[in-house]
């Protein structure tokens, strides 16, 4: 449709500046020129502050709060967007350019049915009729790959799930015929079995419909996937721009490698050499058949809606148990059974040798200080409107009575073990970056002298360089000071790299107990495998390559009556058997897994055994 | 081809002076107007050149001179010494009254938020106190108990309670489902301590604010009961009182009524001003 050479977007000396409180404008991306041919995607790259998003917003002619576009330009289609009045740019938005949001959630209005709002931008511009939109929306639909394509429209917002609004919300965008398509970070806020998924959906539809894309995405193994040329963003600069290739194995500037490095799997960290201990002396924490959950309890004393059901594990000292799963599969309902916080309905917890009570009042100090807590949202989890060194303070003042100077030097002595300098112990959370409110937040918890630290989701709001300082920080912290930890996470890379066994958790039931020797091995749960196989690789083809040989659809069991939780998305399973009975409960040498097929059954199971995935 | 609006440099330079010097307009009228007034209710009866009773002058009315310098009411009494003990009354009875509201709004508020059947007590009954008209129950509880200064502080302070609880209580759930207070429940923090230490300190901006603005509606109402002569009893006077004693001058333009007029306009609108500014600023500030 356009001129051959003729790049469809093109960016010239655009610089974007922001009005802060004081009234002072503020350059916050300055000098991007940059250009996407008509059907290539482009991905925008870098960390949370980079300007990837208010680039990528600029081609829609928008700017956020107090940001203004203050030199350059922005040419989309042959339409100048940065001097474009507002009435003319609402007429190109939706039709000309289109957007996909993080959260879908957020974007759908929950009252309308789906179908309204996705035709509604065809509507909007005069496009087509009622009809025709419909028809084009349900060929969408189908193009991406939504089940029941032809009444999925009906639903309201809620009674999809994540993964599938998502991909309403891009035949929403695409329902137009856009000349470009704006994803802004589309999969991040999604489990990685459905982001595979996802990422599947929109590959196929941008390569089937020659759409032209810009793909804005902190996560290189995404981006990999989907995109044709990168654009390495840092602070509101263009580092580095290239085919995939390119970035990816021939990187020229430090600050890509440094990513790169990060997003590339990591090195296991050298395992922990067991502390001294008699034979007979009990694990530092015991799980036993816990059952967890909400609402009123039956006859057997089991809750209505069970969270986790049925969980035993045990961490010695100074370990590490790596918790992973889904989104609701219950792994930070299990933190908040070890820490007291959710009593569980039944089964107990042990804290060397000796049951901890289900609730916090009943613990006494002692039990409390020994097991502390770690939030993954450093923003929410420090007091804004307390210090730094207030924060830290207290749980030395609670748990050892330290007042005064010596509690100064302690709080001091703890920046320093995290890696932070002592005069930030008078700055409030406001005043700190995403990565220096993880280390106070550890330090606090540290503060307490644990002997077990919960780590829920602790690096995954932040950057992947900053991220993978806060985890070597871990693996020094346990080295120095013999921490055992319960490491609760989605990304089986980090556990990995940190656990020296891992619990996979599906359901709220425990599908595999392995330790680090046997996650290496070939022989796993089909979800363990599952989970394994949709984390993206640093490669291009990555995408085309991983079948999805484990699984079949992507809705959780729901309506659970009895027999394997897994049953419904597995693609190993016995219809029969596994949807009947819950699975056996096998033990193999540092492996236990909850499966009918059992380690004989997962051996002759093609495409398994080898451990590898079948294109 | 390239005719952006290179508008920045000039645009840039000069907004942040205007709405900086606005907003320190607004902070330093309103608050110089508070200050005065706290002044005067402070100082004001020590220097008053008579008594509040005390007739000085034999025309009634009359207007401004060197020995009355706001003239005299409708009694021919000094108009200045009566504005002097009044401010007094307003501001005194409208200070304690907030404060009051303030305090059993706050407590109650924190406590309902951290307790489920605390929450269900308290807000059923506070729900039932607004649910009253303001100036209905003032005349009930006022006439039957007659109007004294304890009556008047106690009035005005259960009308405006359940509002201060209200916001206290809003604002407080939004604080305690956040991680830190989690956090301070699994290390064993007793509820007091939870409350005071790491909820309070979020609130005390916005309960800052609001208790500007409840001063304002204690004032104004406090006014209108006085009004209705139901207020502070003769031969003392609140300004609201004042108002009405001397609306007959009103057709005469006398000081009588215009000066105490302007003195709950001042009041008021100049606790707005400081509120705004306090309020826009911090608001400004926390977008970072």
């Amino acid at each position: 449709m356009s001129l051959s050479g003729d790049p469809l977007v093109r960016l010239t000396g655009l610089e974007i500046s922001v009005r802060d409180a004081q009234g002072q404008d503020k350059i916050i991306v300055r000098d991007i020129s940059l250009e996407v041919q008509p059907g290539e995607v482009l991905a925008l790259i870098g960390e949370s502050g980079s300007g990837k998003t208010t680039i990528a917003l600029s081609m829609l002619g928008y700017t956020r709060g107090a940001c203004r576009i203050s030199d350059g330009t922005v040419e989309v289609a042959g339409h100048r967007l940065d001097s474009l009045p507002e009435a003319r740019l609402q007429g190109l938005r939706g039709r000309v350019v289109s957007y996909v949001a993080q959260s879908a959630a957020a974007a759908f209005n929950p009252m309308l049915p789906i179908m309204r709002q996705v035709i509604e931008p065809a509507l909007v511009h005069g496009l087509m009729t009622r009809e025709a939109a419909e028809d084009k929306a349900r060929g969408l639909f189908r193009a991406l790959a939504l089940p029941r394509p032809d009444t999925v429209g009906d639903r309201y917002p809620h009674q999809v799930s994540g993964g599938q609004l998502q991909r309403l919300m891009a035949a929403m965008a695409l329902i137009t015929d856009p000349a470009l398509v704006i994803f802004d970070e589309p999969t991040t806020a999604l489990d990685v079995t459905t982001q595979i998924e996802v990422l599947k959906a929109f590959k196929a539809v941008v390569r089937d419909l020659g759409t032209t894309a810009v793909y804005v995405s902190h996560d290189l193994a995404v981006v990999a996937q989907i995109a044709d040329r990168i654009c390495v963003l840092r602070d509101g600069m263009v580092q580095e721009q290239g085919r995939v290739e390119e970035i990816l194995f021939h990187p020229r500037q430090d600050y890509t490698r440094a990513l790169v490095a990060a997003a590339a799997a990591r090195v296991p960290a050298a395992p922990m050499p067991d502390l001294p201990r008699d034979a007979g002396d009990p694990p530092l924490i015991q799980m036993r058949d816990v059952v967890a959950g909400y609402g009123g309890v039956d006859a057997q004393g089991n809750p209505q809606v069970r969270i986790l059901d049925g969980v035993s594990f045990a961490i010695e000292r100074g370990k590490v148990l790596g918790v992973i799963g889904e989104s609701g599969s219950g792994k930070s309902t299990l933190a908040r059974v070890v820490a007291g916080l959710h009593a569980p309905a039944s089964g107990r917890v042990n804290l060397d040798g000796y049951t901890l009570e289900g609730e916090i009042r009943h613990r006494d100090k002692e039990q409390l200080r020994r097991v502390q807590l770690v939030f993954q949202n450093a923003d929410t989890a420090l007091n804004p409107a307390v210090s730094v060194g207030e924060a830290i303070g207290r749980p030395l003042t609670f748990f050892h009575a330290l007042r005064g100077a010596d509690r100064k030097a302690e709080v001091a002595r703890l920046l320093d073990l995290v890696r932070l300098p002592a005069a930030l112990a008078g700055r409030l959370p406001g005043e700190l970056s995403g990565g220096q409110k993880q280390r106070v937040n550890l330090a606090r918890a540290l503060a307490a002298r644990p002997d077990l630290l919960l780590c829920d989701e602790v690096t995954s709001a932040l950057d992947p360089v900053v991220a993978e300082a806060v985890l070597d920080l871990l693996i020094d912290l346990r080295r120095e000071l013999g921490l055992a930890y319960m490491f609760i996470t989605h990304d089986i890379g980090i556990v990995r790299a940190i656990a020296d066994e891992v619990m996979v958790l599906y359901g709220g039931v425990p599908v595999e107990l392995a330790s680090h020797e046997a996650l290496e091995g070939p022989l796993h749960h089909p979800y363990t495998r599952l989970l394994m196989a949709s984390v993206p690789e640093l490669r291009p083809g990555w995408l085309e390559a991983a079948n999805s040989a484990f699984s079949c659809g992507s809705t959780p069991g729901a309506g659970h009556a009895a027999g394997c939780r897994f049953f419904q998305r597995c693609a190993v399973s016995h219809p029969g058997l596994c949807d009947v009975l819950d699975p056996a409960v096998h033990v193999g040498a540092g492996q236990t897994i909850a499966c009918h097929r059992g380690f004989d059954g997962l051996q002759a199971t093609p495409g398994i055994a080898q451990g590898a995935i079948p294109a | 081809m390239n005719t952006v609006p290179k508008s920045g440099v000039p645009y840039g330079a000069q907004a942040p002076k205007v709405r900086r010097r606005r907003m320190n307009v607004s902070l330093l009228l309103g608050g110089a107007t508070i200050i005065f007034w706290l002044i005067v209710a402070l100082v004001g009866p020590m220097v008053a050149p008579h008594a509040p009773g005390q007739v000085v002058d034999l025309d009634v009315f009359s207007p401004a001179s060197s020995t009355l310098p706001l003239g005299s009411d409708y009694l021919g009494r000094d108009v200045l010494s009566r504005m002097l003990i009044a401010s007094r009354f307003t501001v005194s009875i409208a200070l304690l009254a907030t404060l009051l509201a303030a305090t059993v709004g706050v407590f109650c508020g924190l406590l309902a938020a951290s307790s489920g059947w605390v929450d269900a007590i308290f807000s059923k009954l506070f729900d039932t106190l607004s649910a009253v008209p303001s100036l209905m129950f003032g005349l009930v509880v006022i006439g039957s108990l007659g109007a004294s200064i304890p009556v008047l502080v106690g009035t005005l302070a259960t009308v405006y309670s359940p509002g201060a609880f209200r916001t206290s209580r809003a604002l407080a759930r939004n604080i305690a489902v956040l991680d830190f207070v989690t956090v301070a429940r699994a290390r064993g923090e007793t509820l007091p301590y939870i409350v005071l230490r790491e909820i309070l300190p979020n609130l005390v901006g916005p309960l800052a604010a609001d208790f500007g603005l409840r001063f304002v509606f204690v004032t104004l109402l406090l006014s209108g009961l006085s009004f209705l002569g139901l207020g502070v009893q003769p031969p003392n006077a609140d300004l609201g009182a004042l108002v009405r004693e001397n609306i007959a001058g009103l057709g005469f333009g006398a000081a009588a009524v215009l000066v105490p007029t302007f003195a709950i306009a001042s009041l008021t609108i100049g606790m707005n001003m400081v509120i705004d500014a306090v309020s826009g600023g911090r608001r400004a500030g926390g977008r970072r």
